[in-house]
């Protein structure tokens, strides 16, 4: 398979990255998932669209979100240059407000009014909280009941914004329950309802929609980069959940295969030990959420419990693009410990004045790895998705600072 | 005549399809549970195989389905409980599944089993036709009819294409929801009914938020067939005695479905 630029052309009109993706959906959404893939084709091709989006993304969410050298990190590693695309200073807080602001802007074209979506950290449960409010909107966030408990601050936050928080006590009482919770309620209100699925996983056409909303990620990192270094980076470094932010920067260097491209799922407490998250890494193809992709399940094709620090990433599936990606050997994956993640985290707050959120913490704690490896002449951009404040209680239990 | 195609002629009423949970509450009731569904008044029997992420279900059934996967059940385990039944009753069996567990065991290697199980259909919620030729094209040359779904939301060209492509019968869900009991049949059933009929020449069998006997005879002055699913899972998760109030509600469905009939259109 040849993946460079070609991949821009994908999905297909059924929405498959080669064998992955799809519309494995109930006959009652179908129609819905067909309106909202013209509506967006439409909206595509509509220049007002961009152009109220992009002064939205400005003036509203503050992008451009600059691109920050590490120096002192990078000093501290001794190898490689290490660059982190700050999106943790989007509009409330992480890279989640670009694709909530794109979806909320195709809401309103569609005439719809409500609005439903999922959220595991809180992050995509508050952009789209804001996004809502700032269009009129109604908002219902299905949340886990664990996610609830253990993010209690965007929980409170999004109420803040006006939205409904409904707590989903089923199952692991996680991001899967939330999604599949979330699409019950789409089921049931499909003619009145649009369901902003949150990062890049979901039947056609979601994958391609979030990627496209998020690919504004890769086309800023990759200007500021030349800007900055007169060259393109060696690698591109994010984490992946179901991976929005990772396709968000990788899209701006795919027809470049000088960049490496390089994925980091959460692996737990360790790939041996079972309880981890990482699909790609350690999972096998199936189909959940709609798209055939790489997904963690048992030999009778249950969809196994998952476990990471970090909410965010805390989903049994991937993104089918990523799987795409894979494959095809564009991008690699590799996974990080729920520690790893930690050590970066206290890394990057002590050598830059930075607290990242726990997922971009993974895409650091292998970025690190990886630098101390090259020589200082090598440059690596890592994705900082998100920013810490909601993961404090996480981290200060981890670290046994509250006991 | 395939055991299925026989269910809806050998009655001047609807047909009634009752649907259970395989290992709710545990693998010996679902045994149990067939007998009783037949002798009572069902004409096909829905097996669901339960999955960890039920998608398109209610409480009731995604309880069920939680608990039927406690009890160790598996695919491999439903399609011996198939074997088992078919050696003692000669109802058609469908097997109601998601994709997933039936993609994980590998399609063809599934049809073949369920085929040679006494299988006589599948249902499968999140395979829309769409994506299920490949699907479609196994289970036809074993012998097994795939069911596709319409609902309310179904463009006329989507109603034209499962009308072409759905065997045995087409399933079309009451509502825009879940399913579940609810208190009222939505008041665009006849209109939706009466679209797809204008299409099809299948059996046409109506599930989702059915219920009680007033709610199957309505039902069954429309349609083909009335699907009971989450009231009878209910019945069967309500502890000792289950047995007696199974074989009641089923009883009074069919009699309900019998007094109302007219002979089916299809």
């Amino acid at each position: 398979m040849s993946v460079t630029k070609n991949n821009l052309a994908l999905p297909d009109e059924k929405g498959y990255f080669g064998p992955f993706g799809g519309r494995f959906a109930p006959e009652v959404l179908i129609p819905a998932l067909e309106e909202l893939a013209q509506a967006y084709e439409a909206a595509r091709r509509d220049p007002a669209f961009h152009e109220e989006l992009a002064s939205l993304l400005a003036h509203w969410a503050g992008r451009p979100t600059p691109l920050w050298f590490a120096a002192r990190l990078s000093a501290q590693c001794g190898g490689a240059r290490l660059y982190l695309k700050r999106e943790d200073l989007a509009h409330t807080g992480a890279h989640k407000i670009n694709n909530a602001l794109g979806q909320a802007l195709l809401v309103k074209r569609m005439g719809k009014k409500r609005v439903v979506a999922e959220t595991g950290a809180g992050q995509h449960g508050v952009a789209t909280a804001a996004a809502c409010a700032m269009l009129g909107l109604e908002c219902v966030i299905y949340m886990g009941e664990e996610d609830v408990r253990r993010q209690a601050l965007n929980v409170f936050r999004m109420r803040l914004l006006g939205a409904e928080v409904r707590p989903v006590a089923a199952g692991s009482k996680t991001l899967k329950e939330a999604i599949n919770e979330a699409f019950r309620d789409w089921v049931t209100n499909v003619e009145t309802t649009h369901y902003l699925l949150g990062s890049a996983v979901g039947p056609h056409p979601y994958p391609r929609l979030v990627r496209d909303f998020q690919a504004v990620v890769g086309r800023e990192a990759r200007d500021q980069i030349l800007a900055l270094e007169g060259r393109l980076p060696d690698y591109a470094v994010a984490c992946v959940g179901g991976g929005s932010n990772a396709l968000g920067l990788f899209y701006g260097f795919l027809g470049d295969p000088e960049v490496q491209l390089v994925g980091v799922e959460a692996a737990g407490q360790g790939l041996a030990s079972g309880r981890h998250a990482a699909s790609l890494v350690g999972g096998s193809v199936g189909v959940l959420h709609g798209a055939k992709t790489y997904v963690l399940q048992d030999a009778a094709g249950q969809i196994a419990a998952t476990h990471s620090i970090s909410a965010g990433l805390d989903y049994p599936a991937v993104g089918p693009e990523h799987s795409y990606l894979k494959e095809s050997g564009r991008a690699r994956y590799v996974a990080v410990r729920d520690e790893e993640a930690l050590a970066a985290f206290q890394l990057l707050c002590r050598t830059e004045g930075i607290v990242p959120a726990l997922e971009p913490a993974h895409a650091l704690a292998y970025a690190v790895e990886l630098a101390r490896t090259l020589p200082p002449d090598r440059v690596i951009l890592v994705n900082l998705s998100g920013r810490g404040d909601k993961d404090m209680d996480i981290v200060a239990h981890a670290l046994e600072v509250i006991p | 005549m395939s055991r299925l195609a026989a269910a809806f002629t050998q009655r001047r009423a609807a047909a009634l399809i009752a649907y259970l949970t395989v290992g709710y509450p545990d693998l010996e009731a679902s045994l149990e549970a067939v007998p009783l569904l037949v002798d009572n008044g069902a004409d096909i029997v829905e097996l669901g195989i339960p999955f960890s992420d039920p998608l398109a279900d209610g409480v009731t059934i995604q309880q069920a389905s939680f608990a039927a996967l406690k009890n160790g059940v598996t695919p491999a385990r439903c399609l011996e409980m198939a074997c088992t039944l078919r050696a003692r009753l000669d109802v058609p069996l469908v097997f109601l599944s998601y994709f997933n567990p039936i993609w994980r065991f590998g399609p063809a290697r599934f049809c073949a089993q369920a085929a040679g199980a006494g299988v006589d259909g599948l249902i499968i919620p999140d395979l829309p036709p769409d994506e299920g030729g490949e699907l479609e094209a196994t289970a036809a040359r074993h012998g097994l009819d795939l069911i596709y779904l319409l609902a309310p939301t179904s463009t006329e060209g989507r109603i034209r294409e499962v009308a072409r492509r759905s065997r045995g019968f087409i399933y079309l869900v009451s509502v825009t929801g879940v399913t579940g009991p609810r208190e009222t049949l939505p008041p665009d059933l006849p209109a939706f009914v009466a679209r797809v009929r204008r299409a099809a020449t299948q059996p046409l069998c109506v599930g989702f938020g059915i219920a009680t006997p007033e709610q199957a005879a309505a039902v069954a002055r429309l349609a083909d067939g009335v699907i009971v699913g989450s009231r009878l899972v209910q019945i069967m998760g309500s502890g000792p005695g289950w047995q007696a109030a199974l074989a009641a509600c089923v009883r009074q469905l069919r009699e309900a479905i019998d007094a109302s009939s007219s002979a089916p259109a299809g």
